[in-house]
């Protein structure tokens, strides 16, 4: 027997298809029959129908049939299906054979062709006798035959042929071998398929009819065998529908025979079989449910059919394979279309395969384990006459013994013992192996990583168990995180333990280590007396000895191991492993805590490791360093002890390098930081912590960062979360939950002892250089050194202030662009202890707002700090905020000389014009000076003497000017005439002499001038008394190029007699002036109003009274008749 | 009835498993491992579903060839896994069913319990606390509410009970007292056991 023995046979998997010889081609030699038989075979798609075609030679023997039983009374059956009769009908037995023969119609030597011919079927039907293959004749011609009816030759010679070969006309056909050869072959084969449905169907028919002559009691493997047979031959005629249905019967009836023991073996194989069968169809018929229930149905039905005891390996090694089958159908439906889904997927039935061949081999490890002395039985029982058994599932000792006794038990015993030696030498594990694989593949598809990595780990196992450590390792090592990542620590532990075994076995020392760490530590679940050989065994290696084996490892691979290790030991070479604990969780934690979020730098950094064991036994460690992002500071964080390898162990628990299991060890480190360093992140960047030293083993375990491992992050946040009250611990120990890593800290300067004083007088004005004194003051202990000062607009606020911010030293110059906003580091000098200095500094701000001012003072000063002498750069800042407002607010307005206000100026008529200086500043103001700068256009009537030289404003005070102005006539100006500027020179009072004064100059607005075609101005005292003459003289000029008639009337008043002319009609030349005199005499005394000057220009109607009485007074006042002073009154008058 | 009955924590470790002490343990706590794969299928493809319209059970998870395992997942996304032998009949879905509401209610009554840190394994351990018991209306225990420690009273049947009191002082007694829930392993021992 083969060591496949369980595999199923070729003849069931395969797709059965009709079967046709073709006989007379000679596909050798000559060139057209190649053809013809390679437009057969080569390149068949499925849409050609299906049949598998066959050569051979026209004599061929076909199988014999068997003489036709008339009677089956006393017929018993030997077993249920004979290994042979599917192969038989797959490929020996035609359901048609075809003859090739080239013969034209035009055949000049035609009658001994047709004779010739009718030989070679005769000749293939001897051969068939007894069965109902059907024969065809095919003729091959040269000639391309005319269509039918036409070659009244062909068919009579046609008619003459299938009569000498005893054929229907159907079954002749002809086959030009002409250009189009693929399509005749086409339409042949699809008439052979035809002639093969109808054979396969009297063949159906013909089982079918054996039915009747059965009995119950002793046909029963009959009724299975026939049941299957029409299910097959239903098959080889593509009737899937028929061939389901009577599969499914058969399937029944299988389960209907009678076990016993000694028949359960071949009831097992043929219920495999036709389920096989079942679930293919299913699975083509595209009801995979169909499929699955039908193989459950068939496992629950199977599963306990376990026939002899001494043989259960082998109802394990079929299981296995009945799922394997099942999977790989299912497998192969999905690669035709099929969608599985995540709980029902091959996977499952490969993973359910693999553990029957576990099963399989568990059972077979105690069934054979007979002695090296047992000889394999000779002559062999599972040997054949034939070498292949005859039924299908027998026992090739009893072959077609049907009785369920045992008639030779000796022979019995040789056969099982035969079986089971040869069970020995199966490789179960790479069965095992194969299939958990096969599953890993459908699971990684179906989106289960657990199920994946639990598979892997079997994978593992089972290498382990093949003794394939190398694989078993890589495989183990490769899911070990998945179940660290998720916490499933039982898990975790099961597959350490099995990879330390790898690990010793192999004498892979990095691997052996690592695996140790963490089976000592807090994630392994195994019990204190294992931890403590596991610490043993790793305290041994680090002293460069070999470990003791692991228990329940092979032995033989145990002594292969110790001379490893053994050579492992005299082999000199690197002893030092590096192994980073980030990704595993070891039995050291670890944890780095600064003791503050920043440090300035004038104090040294301290920062605390703690330590922590989780093991069972104390440990002492050789070295701990920790390493910086500045790796200067490495040198300072190291603590080493120079032990000897044989001190490991004694006096473990004292000094510092002892770690006590359960135990917080903290270990504190300070160094001074370096003053490069001020302002930057000093940062943890690993943790080494050595065991073991290097005379022997050293094992440094590396942790990132500020430490922690691959558990650390969720014990964290859970001690996080809990508010669970821990209970006190003397002082110098702490909760190990409760240390929170700080692993990095920032270098802050020394913080400065001086004090820095800003003395101004806000707010500022205006484009004054405003003055901001600083005052220095030491409050160190030694001198300081290079004191620098910054100062200015701070930066990062608006780019116009920067615009408009200037600052300068110098006071005595007013300051433009070109200066800066922001002077930068300023030397001012050394200072002694107490000593201060001050220093001035002038900003002129172009806009009004609020500005941020930064004044930065630095210098250097030499510091002891842990009897190291540095320099340390220290420095203050002081900002303040100054607001920038306008000094003054300047008023300007045009008046006529009757100080009435002025819409617009006449031209040539004087007018005035009024500033008014109204200080806004809260501070004084002088005005040092004032100056009206004309337009071109203005000129003036008198002199432009300032009036307000060297005035002191106070706040809400005003200073008002005023100048009187005339503007020529310069004809119709769009938008006004410019008039001028008005610069005002000033600054503050306070301010010191040397203090520029500001020039601010003011722009005066422009004002419209209007032609007037008339000008009156009077001339008249500047009161009247009652009863005294008061002499009133007009003066009218003419302002036109024209001669001007004017009408002239006094409207009188109550107030005033008056002498003159009260009613006038003149002329006034272009350019020339006409008095008029009155004489008005007062009546009343007050303000009283003067008669009225009405003129009426007759060219001008526009020019109303209106505009007139702008120019000449309205009223005046009148003093009442004095009494004493009369005299002197009337000498006046 | 159940021969593996685990409660896993959200991020999918272990918070408890129990098996029936006669069999390989380890092979339950891969198989309820390996289950975590169709839960996590489910509790995505249901995401979508309005949390008060959820249906907690999650029915069967896989079969495989002697077990049956169940998921049920709890809307803080605590699962239960329960393995039950396929060759049990008696147990039908609605059996399951109201088995896992047993099992939360049980689990929520773990939650009350003011000892017990949500995250952590659930495990029965004792404890010692401090009681005053002269005070009216007492005994009570000394209990952290949220940061706060409050006086609560005591009875063998408070959450996380039964407490066994010791005396020790006039004044104060020292409660001996389950910090993680008895009454949880004592509800899944009961499941377990109709099995056998």
């Amino acid at each position: 027997m083969s060591p496949t023995q369980w595999d199923l046979p070729v003849e069931l998997c395969c797709r059965p298809m009709a079967f046709v010889t073709l006989t007379g081609l000679d596909v050798v030699y000559n060139a057209v029959h190649r053809a013809v038989w390679d437009a057969f075979c080569a390149n068949r798609r499925a849409d050609r129908v299906p049949i598998s075609f066959k050569v051979l030679p026209g004599d061929h023997e076909y199988p014999k049939c068997r003489p036709k039983r008339t009677s089956y009374e006393w017929y018993i059956p030997k077993g249920i299906l004979k290994t042979g009769w599917m192969n038989k009908h797959l490929n020996l037995v035609p359901a048609l054979v075809v003859v090739f023969y080239e013969l034209d119609w035009d055949e000049p030597q035609w009658k001994e062709k047709q004779s010739e011919c009718a030989t070679r079927v005769e000749i293939v039907r001897q051969s068939l006798q007894g069965r109902n293959t059907k024969v065809a004749v095919v003729l091959i011609q040269k000639k391309t035959p005319l269509p039918p009816g036409e070659d009244v030759i062909a068919s009579e010679r046609a008619a003459a042929l299938c009569n000498a070969c005893e054929l229907s006309g159907k079954s002749l056909f002809v086959l030009p071998h002409t250009d189009h050869l693929v399509g005749y072959i086409i339409r042949l084969e699809n008439a052979f398929y035809e002639h093969a449905q109808t054979y396969y169907y009297t063949e159906i028919r013909r089982v079918k009819s054996h039915k009747e002559f059965l009995n119950k009691t002793t046909h029963q493997l009959l009724f299975v065998r026939h049941q299957f047979k029409i299910a097959f031959f239903s098959e080889l005629k593509q009737d899937t529908q028929n061939a389901l249905k009577n599969y499914r019967t058969a399937y029944n009836l299988v389960h209907e025979l009678r076990a016993h023991e000694t028949n359960i073996l071949e009831i097992k194989t043929m219920a495999g079989f036709i389920n096989y069968k079942i679930c293919r169809l299913c699975f083509q018929h595209n009801t995979p449910l169909d499929a699955i229930a039908q193989f459950r149905k068939h496992i629950d039905l199977c599963k306990k059919k376990i026939g002899s005891a001494e043989l259960s390996f082998e109802h394990a090694a079929w299981m296995s394979k009945q799922f394997q089958a099942f999977g790989d159908l299912f497998d192969e439906a999905i690669k035709l279309g099929l969608t599985a889904i995540q709980t029902q997927n091959p996977g499952f039935y490969y993973q359910q395969a693999a553990y029957y061949a576990q099963e399989r081999k568990q059972l077979a490890k105690s069934l054979c384990n007979h002695e090296a002395s047992i000889m394999y039985p000779n002559p062999d029982p599972l040997e054949t006459q034939t070498g292949v058994l005859d039924f299908y599932g027998q026992r090739s000792w009893r072959q077609g013994i049907l009785s369920f006794d045992l008639s030779d038990p000796e022979k019995e015993k040789v056969g099982v013992l035969a079986i089971q030696l040869k069970e020995r030498n199966v490789a179960h594990s790479e069965i095992i192996i194969t299939l958990l694989s096969n599953a890993v593949a459908q699971f990684k598809k179906y989106k289960c990583p657990r199920m994946k990595s639990h598979l892997m780990v079997q994978m593992g196992e089972e290498y382990y168990y093949a003794k394939d450590y190398t694989k078993a390792l890589k495989l183990l090592d490769y899911v070990m995180c998945d179940y660290r990542s998720e916490g499933w620590w039982t898990l975790l532990t099961s597959i350490l333990t099995t990879a330390l075994k790898c690990s010793y076995l192999m004498a892979q020392l990095k691997d052996y280590i690592t695996y140790s760490l963490e089976l000592l530590g807090r994630a392994s679940t195994l019990k204190d007396d294992q931890k403590s050989r596991i610490e043993k065994n790793l305290i041994n290696v680090l002293m460069n000895e070999s470990p003791d084996p692991e228990p329940d490892c092979d032995i033989f691979a145990v002594k292969t191991a110790q001379k490893l290790w053994a050579d492992r030991i005299s082999l000199a070479g690197s002893n030092i492993f590096t192994i980073g604990v980030q990704d595993f969780v070891p039995f050291v934690q670890c944890k780095a805590k600064f003791h503050a979020p920043s440090f300035h730098v004038d104090v040294p950094v301290e920062f605390d490791i703690y330590l922590k064991a989780d093991c069972p036994h104390p440990i002492r460690f050789s070295k701990l360093c920790v390493s910086f992002n500045n790796q200067e500071y490495n040198q300072f964080c190291v603590i080493e002890e120079a032990s000897k390898a044989n001190e490991v162990l004694e006096n473990p628990t004292q000094g510092k390098m002892c770690l006590v299991p359960g135990k917080t060890r903290k270990l504190l480190f300070k160094f001074v930081a370096k003053t490069e360093d001020v302002g930057k992140k000093i940062e943890i960047t690993s943790v080494d912590l050595a065991l073991g030293n290097e005379t022997g083993r050293c094992v440094v375990l590396n942790w990132q960062g500020g430490g922690g491992d691959a558990a650390s992050s969720q014990e964290a946040l859970q001690a996080a979360r809990s508010f669970k009250r821990r209970p006190k611990l003397p002082d110098n120990e702490v909760h190990w939950d409760s240390i929170i890593i700080q692993a990095s800290t920032m270098i802050i300067s020394r913080v400065p002892n001086i004090s820095v004083h800003l003395r101004h007088e806000p707010p500022a004005l205006t484009n004054e250089m405003y003055c901001l004194v600083v005052t220095v003051q030491s409050h160190e202990k030694t001198q300081i050194r290079d004191v620098k000062l910054t100062a200015g607009l701070k930066p990062g606020q608006d780019a116009n202030l920067t615009q408009k911010t200037h600052v300068t030293l110098h006071g005595t110059e007013l300051c433009d662009e070109s200066y800066p906003a922001l002077l930068t580091d300023i030397p001012v000098g050394d200072l002694h202890p107490g000593e201060q200095l001050e220093k001035m500094l002038y900003v002129r701000c172009g806009t009004v707002g609020s500005r941020m001012f930064l004044v930065y003072v630095s210098y250097l000063i030499n510091i002891t700090a842990e009897e190291k002498e540095i320099v340390c750069k220290c420095h203050k800042d002081e900002t303040v905020t100054i607001e920038t407002v306008f000094p003054f607010d300047v008023a300007v307005k045009f008046v006529s000389t009757k100080f009435e206000h002025l819409e617009r100026v006449y031209a040539d008529i004087p007018f005035l014009l009024m500033t008014d200086l109204l200080s806004a500043s809260p501070w004084a103001l002088t005005v040092v000076s004032s100056e009206l700068q004309l337009a071109p256009s203005m000129t003036t009537v008198d002199q432009l003497e300032s009036q307000v030289d060297n005035v002191v404003l106070q706040t809400g005070e005003s200073a008002s000017e005023c100048f009187c102005l005339r503007c020529p006539s310069l004809g119709n100006v769009e938008g006004g005439v410019a008039t001028g500027h008005y610069i005002i020179s000033w600054k503050r009072t306070s301010a010191m002499e040397n203090i520029p004064v500001i020039r601010t100059v003011i722009t005066l607005p422009h004002v419209i001038v209007e032609n007037i075609p008339l000008h009156v101005n009077a001339d008249l005292p500047s009161f009247g008394r009652v009863r005294e003459s008061l002499p009133v003289k007009y003066h009218l000029q003419n302002k036109t190029d024209f001669v001007q008639d004017v009408e002239i009337s006094v409207e009188p008043s109550d107030a005033f007699m008056f002498s003159g002319l009260k009613q006038i009609r003149l002329r006034i030349l272009p350019g020339t002036e006409q008095e008029m005199l009155y004489n008005f005499y007062p009546l009343m005394a007050g303000y009283q109003q003067l008669p009225f000057l009405n003129i009426n220009l007759l060219r001008f109607p526009d020019f109303t009274n209106q505009l007139l009485r702008r120019f000449i007074p309205t009223s005046i006042f009148v003093k009442p008749q004095g009494r004493l002073m009369d005299d002197t009154s009337i000498a006046a008058a | 009835m159940a021969v593996c009955i685990a409660v896993i924590a959200k991020e999918n470790y272990p918070l408890y498993i129990r098996s029936t002490p006669t069999e390989n343990e380890l092979k339950f706590h891969y198989m309820v491992h390996t289950s975590l794969d169709v839960v996590d299928e489910k509790i995505s493809a249901m995401g979508k579903a309005l949390v008060d319209q959820r249906e907690l059970y999650l029915g069967l998870l896989y079969p495989t060839e002697d077990y049956k395992v169940y998921g049920y997942v709890t809307n803080s996304k605590v699962k239960f896994v329960m393995v039950v032998d396929s060759s049990n009949t008696a147990l039908r879905d609605n059996e399951i069913r109201s088995m896992f509401r047993k099992l939360h209610n049980s689990y929520t009554d773990v939650m009350c319990n003011p000892f017990y840190n949500p995250g952590d394994r659930i495990q029965s351990r004792w404890a010692l606390l401090p009681v005053s018991a002269s005070s009216p209306g007492g005994p009570y225990f000394l209990c952290p509410i949220q940061s706060r420690w409050a006086l609560l009273p005591v009875s063998v049947s408070s959450p996380g009970g039964p407490y066994f009191l010791c005396p020790i002082q006039s004044r104060w007694a020292l409660l001996l007292c389950p910090i993680q829930s008895r009454a949880f392993d004592n509800m899944v021992t009961s499941m377990m056991i109709q099995v056998c």
